[in-house]
């Protein structure tokens, strides 16, 4: 394999880690603070690609605009997701929450077939996002920069707002212990509801770069990459923001060399993000960054 | 409060459900499946999922046979339509469905080769025939003398395309990127592979042979492998879904090759994704509204455009027409809704005319048909070329 060949590879697999890794904070960032999976996260994922979607297909809204009013939107969803199937459960069992969670993902998948209907749609990718530069034989789309620029600026923002702000200290509050956080005047509810916000808005965010990159949207579009930035998540350590961001690149960087080296072994390309995920659980069970266990205790 | 919030939550589930259920079942009346006024043929197509789009083009033509031949034996042709989510277990219950709960005379469909191959022991078993109406894989019809197809079959498709590559194109070496779970493009591409060594007389014509799964989106990896062999053309049967993106990222990635491609192309998603990457791609199918073969297709093309519009009908639409038609004609010919009296009639057909040719089936149940060679140009597909059967 020629250099031009291994930095072109390289070069997609930071692209496609990058996306991952943007999915993979919105996740990893509801987990830390409740310690709950959220596995309709993937669904809001996809629900905030269509937003965007009809902004500028049906309501012919300048795209920046359309990408910003559907940010806003998927975060108004996601509060409403967490009002409707989580806060009824919060002093439930946890697997109850987690069964509520793959309910909703399921409600959205096919409210999402009923309403936007099952045949793929084109989404609209301005010439600035989409075009390619050419850089000795390989080729960078602009994409390639603007995705991990802005996972990387969403990253630095999230980290200065849970440790800088306010808001930030009541969420790492409520993540220690949100019984007595309550006790001490923290507004529970008012904090969980701003964190599912934050991680939908991100989800919306990851939605947008994935529509700019695979511009193709159907109402399953997100279960794939719901899982990968799962995997990606638990690589990294689950709950810490940075981990995800580190998982996010290890794995879109391995899938891509997988297929690069082993071209035999395409077909199990997701097989491969699963196997990694068993072995991270087995070895290293709390992840690259993840906390030790231990002080828990 | 929090009552009223489960009262809310089961109500949005009630309508969900109800939504669903209602898009699955359109046109069925909902009456006792035993109602001996009506003759029901049953529909198998995917209506969501990956192949929707596809699907929705057979449907399309079925629609439009059934509203212009409504009836047969003096009774009511009754649809029913049901949704295999393009997904080959969904796609053998949803048979089974049309054959216990629906006991249709006949069963149409279905789009995509695996989907159809799918449902292949569930219509044996019942004994009700079937007929595709644009699945090419060999495998469909063999060893099941309930499965019927009006296309042709991927052996002449290969070859077809593989001729295009040599003659036209003059390409000396050929990349191939197929789909891997996808009986359809692993068949299309083994075929075409053989024609080709065949046509160069050189066994390393084919210089790479990369892989993808059904529902991916990122092909950077396998093109970029491509690239650096450098082919003259690049051969990527597969749906139009992957299909699509694969030729848009190849142009991202500085690839310059044409790409070529089978009849599963052929549907407008395929240019509304594609956009100008796809301009100047050629593949295999089998009907053009330019050339109207029969007087079947004239009439074909003045019903589609009062009852579509100005859309260019799709050898897909054309095919699930003549798919109902031929049924019907095979009823009439038994004078009874009986599935193995239609079957027998159905192995008969010789010389039957389709909006998309003359219908002949062979001993093994497939259509000797010519092929039409399109090309995407100006974001349209334009007719190229017909290439004989013989």
């Amino acid at each position: 394999m020629s250099l031009g060949t291994f930095l072109q590879h390289l070069a997609n697999g930071i692209s496609l880690g990058s996306l991952y890794a943007l999915v993979a904070i919105g996740y990893t960032m509801v987990y830390g603070i409740l310690r709950l999976i959220n596995f309709a996260h993937g669904d809001i994922f996809m629900m905030g690609t269509y937003f965007a979607f009809y902004g500028i297909a049906v309501f012919t809204l300048p795209w920046y605009l359309s990408f910003l009013l559907a940010i806003v939107l998927t975060g108004i969803l996601g509060m409403m997701l967490e009002a409707g199937a989580y806060r009824p459960l919060r002093d439930a069992p946890k697997i109850s929450i987690l069964i509520s969670a793959i309910g909703a993902s399921f409600l959205l998948e096919n409210l999402a077939v009923v309403i936007f209907g099952g045949r793929p749609k084109a989404f609209p990718t301005p010439r600035v996002l989409t075009d390619v530069v050419h850089i000795g034989s390989i080729s960078i789309q602009n994409l390639t920069f603007v995705i991990p620029v802005v996972t990387i600026g969403l990253l630095i923002a999230l980290l200065y707002l849970v440790h800088n702000t306010k808001a930030g200290m009541a969420m790492r509050a409520v993540a220690k212990d949100y019984e007595t956080a309550a006790i001490m005047g923290v507004n529970v509810n008012k904090v969980i509801s701003l964190t599912f916000c934050i991680g939908s808005m991100l989800a919306a965010v990851g939605g947008i770069m994935w529509g700019l990159k695979f511009p193709q949207i159907i109402p399953l579009l997100g279960v794939m990459p719901g899982l990968k930035a799962f995997i990606a998540a638990v690589i990294g350590g689950i709950g810490d923001i940075k981990g995800a961001v580190i998982g996010g690149f290890v794995l879109g960087i391995g899938e891509i060399m997988l297929v690069a080296f082993l071209p035999e072994l395409t077909g199990y390309r997701d097989a491969f993000a699963f196997v990694l995920l068993i072995l991270i659980l087995l070895f290293r069970p709390t992840g690259i960054l993840g906390e030790k266990i231990a002080e828990k205790v | 409060m929090k009552k009223k919030l489960a009262t809310v939550l089961s109500l949005i589930l009630l309508v969900s459900f109800v939504f669903t259920g209602c898009s699955g079942n359109k046109a069925s009346s909902g009456n006792g499946s035993n109602d001996s006024s009506v003759i029901k043929i049953g529909v198998l197509e995917p209506m969501t999922g990956a192949n929707a789009a596809g699907g929705a083009l057979e449907v399309e033509g079925i629609k439009l046979a059934n509203k212009l031949y409504p009836t047969v034996l003096g009774k009511k042709v009754e649809l029913v339509i049901v949704d295999n989510k393009s997904d080959k277990v969904e796609s053998a219950s949803a048979a089974s469905r049309l054959v216990e709960n629906e006991k249709v005379s006949a069963i149409i469909g279905s789009w995509g080769s695996s989907l159809s191959m799918a449902a292949g022991d569930v219509v044996k078993n019942a004994q009700v025939p079937a007929v595709a109406a644009t699945a090419t894989n060999p495998l469909v019809t063999q060893g099941n003398d309930y499965y019927f197809r009006v296309c042709f079959i991927d052996p002449f498709q290969g070859k077809v395309m593989a001729n295009y590559a040599y003659n036209k194109l003059k390409a000396k070496k050929v990349a191939i990127i197929q789909e891997v779970s996808n009986d359809y493009s692993v068949g299309l591409a083994k075929f075409f592979t053989d024609a080709f060594k065949e046509l160069t007389g050189d066994e390393n014509a084919i210089v790479a042979v990369s892989n993808y799964n059904t529902g991916d989106q990122d092909f950077t990896a396998q093109l970029t492998n491509i690239k650096a062999k450098n082919p003259d053309v690049i051969f990527a049967p597969g749906n139009f879904t992957e299909s699509a993106l694969i030729i848009k990222q190849a142009r991202q990635l500085g690839i310059k090759a044409p790409f070529i491609g089978g009849d599963t192309w052929e549907t407008p998603e395929f240019i509304d994704i594609g956009k100008e990457a796809v301009e100047g791609a050629t593949f295999s199918t089998f009907f053009t509204s330019e050339k109207p073969i029969t007087k079947e297709s004239e009439k074909f093309l003045a019903e589609y455009k009062k009852e579509y519009g100005d859309k260019e009908p799709s050898a897909a639409a054309a095919l699930g027409y003549d798919a109902y038609i031929l049924i019907l004609d095979a009823i009439k010919k038994a004078g009874s809704p009986d599935p193995v009296k239609i079957r027998d009639e159905l192995a008969k057909t010789k010389d039957f005319p389709g909006a998309a040719g003359v219908i002949t089936l062979d001993e093994n149940r497939n259509a000797i048909k010519d092929a039409v060679i399109k090309e995407v140009k100006g974001g349209k597909f334009t007719y190229l070329n017909v290439v004989g059967a013989n």
